[in-house]
């Protein structure tokens, strides 16, 4: 044994020397990978500081230049965009997950599966376009409907996929034990499945729809823009990124400063769609193993 | 695998002793998953308010067997069954059979625990629910009963609206033996229900097999020999896919007919 000793010695060391060489690079990669994020944080939240007051929530935006006014129409327009995006996106999204994974083992399963994963890598101005060419085109004005409806189209690829993946991970003893107690099918998905399933679908909703709220692109050629306070889904609306951008594109400093706490709005209402996201999986009964 | 002749015994004075009526008769059943053939030529009765225990070492197919009687096989894709399974005279693999129907006169109880994510309650009125049996005080009221059957009532009388898995792993299987009882099935299929379970749970949950026996029809899958002897009537042996030997429990574990079926209750294999 003791001729063992030296050699094993010196491999302690060596391991010792690579555990904390690896442990300095994963602390030195992690730190890197959150700067931009804090920095993000950190600059919309002080640029945004000086914009940032009551009036900026309650007022209608005054004309571009001038100071004073709040984004009042963009924020409402912002909320009933994302709820049409959801009316529109979530069912077809959910549905269609619980399709892939209950019955998705056929070719026309792969097909959807496919098609949703193309859907998803599709650029957002593509969707604006697609949208603009099959609803504007036709009613001849950009309208929140059309918004909505771009927005919902790019949640469904992603809620069918989380969707999927969650409904899979319910137990098949779970759906055994209902289908031996003489539930049909259906009946056992949407009772037993779907109640085991639920934390995880809401959070993937809530996820797909923070991620649309800020979607500037498509809205571009659907929901247009307004400066009028609107809550008609026929009319052309104003939401939160359009008007970060006008006014960030615009030449007022007091119009940059709106834009900023534009941003910061929209920054914290993901952050809080986020926080949904985690509260709901985390109050839900755990998926039995 | 060198295929014996279909080993089916049924002794000449086993059918003399006056037996309850047939519940269930299986005859000349062979279970394929895709090609593969997993059951062959089994027949046997199940007479009503037995237990009926079925032993065997690990993949001879006795689990198997039991999901044909429920016909829970269905959820496997790529199966197929022939021979015939009569259920009070009817066969259930016949064309007018409704599966959803069937399931509901055919309860089972599974290896594991299975507690849907819900409170105890709502465990035990599911069935009830989506059958449409009872609803409001009347459906309270079989979810007692239910519970009582299942010697589970007096444990979580007040808890009944706490998630069903914060029970112990034997109370969550008498759970889920109180939520079979609940759409009042004929026969209970049991399989393996005690192997997760630690040796008191076990004792309890035998002692409610014995006292179901007065209202139900038993099938029990068991690993555990001393199991079967302890609260069985009739026991069959299974061995590679073929039921060797079907007898009464006392007969079988103390004078088996076949050799294969004495190795293994003597410990000699499996």
């Amino acid at each position: 044994m003791t001729s063992r000793t030296s050699p094993s010695r010196w491999w302690h060391y060596k391991r010792r020397f690579a555990n904390i060489l690896m442990w300095v690079v994963a602390i030195l990669a992690t730190l890197i990978a959150v700067t931009p994020l804090v920095l993000v944080m950190y600059h919309v939240t002080v640029q945004a500081l000086p914009a940032l007051n009551w009036g900026f929530f309650t007022q209608m935006p005054k004309p571009i230049g001038e100071a004073g006014g709040g984004m009042l129409n963009a924020i409402v327009g912002t909320l009933i965009l994302i709820g049409l995006a959801g009316l529109f996106g979530l069912p077809f999204g959910i549905l269609g997950g619980i399709y892939l994974a209950e019955f998705g083992n056929n070719r026309p399963a792969n097909v959807i599966r496919f098609t949703a994963d193309v859907l998803a890598s599709v650029p957002s101005i593509v969707v604006g376009i697609l949208v603009y060419s099959l609803i504007v085109a036709h009613t001849k004005t950009f309208s929140a409907l059309a918004g909505g409806f771009a927005l919902g189209m790019m949640m469904i690829p992603t809620v069918t996929r989380t969707t999927e993946e969650i409904v899979r991970m319910v137990p098949v003893s779970q759906r055994e034990a209902a289908l031996s107690l003489g539930a049909s099918q259906v009946t056992t998905i949407f009772t037993v499945v779907m109640s085991a399933a639920r934390g995880g679908v809401i959070t993937g909703a809530l996820l797909a729809i923070a991620r649309v709220a800020g979607e500037t692109a498509p809205l571009m050629f659907t929901a247009g823009t307004s400066s009028f306070f609107s809550v008609n889904i026929k009319q052309p609306i104003a939401s939160l990124p359009m008007e970060i951008f006008l006014r960030a594109t615009a030449p007022y400093d007091v119009g940059h400063a709106q834009a900023w706490a534009g941003a910061f709005v929209l920054v914290v209402l993901v952050l809080i769609l986020s926080i949904a996201a985690r509260y709901a999986t985390r109050g839900r009964l755990r998926i039995v193993r | 695998m060198t295929i014996t002749q279909p080993a089916v015994v049924l002794p000449r004075e086993y059918e003399k002793i006056s037996m309850p009526p047939l519940k269930m008769q299986i005859d000349g059943l062979d279970f394929y998953y895709g090609r593969k053939q997993v059951l062959r030529n089994v027949s046997l009765p199940i007479h009503e308010r037995r237990i009926t225990a079925l032993i065997g070492p690990s993949g001879c197919g006795k689990s198997t067997f039991l999901r044909t009687l429920n016909r829970m096989n269905d959820v496997i894709g790529d199966t197929h069954v022939t021979g015939s399974i009569l259920l009070d005279g009817e066969d259930i693999y016949g064309p007018d059979i409704d599966v959803v129907a069937l399931r509901r006169r055919v309860g089972m109880v599974f290896q594991r625990p299975t507690p849907f994510p819900m409170s105890i309650f709502d465990n035990v009125a599911y069935g009830p629910r989506i059958n449409g049996l009872a609803r409001g005080s009347e459906l309270a009221a079989l979810v007692e009963h239910s519970l009582q059957r299942a010697a589970l009532w007096d444990e979580v009388k007040d808890l009944l609206y706490q998630p069903g898995t914060s029970l112990s792993g034997g109370q969550q299987q008498r759970l889920c033996i109180a939520r079979v009882l609940a759409v009042q099935p004929e026969v209970v299929l049991m399989d393996e229900p005690c192997s997760a379970l630690d040796p008191i749970s076990t004792a309890s949950i035998e002692e409610l097999m014995m006292a179901l026996k007065e209202n139900y029809t038993i099938v029990i899958v068991t690993h555990n020999m001393q199991q079967a002897a302890r609260v069985s009537d009739e026991t069959g042996f299974f061995l590679l896919g073929e039921l060797i030997e079907f007898d009464q429990s006392t007969k079988i574990f103390t004078d088996p007919r076949d050799k294969r079926t004495e190795d293994y209750i003597t410990g000699r294999f499996g």
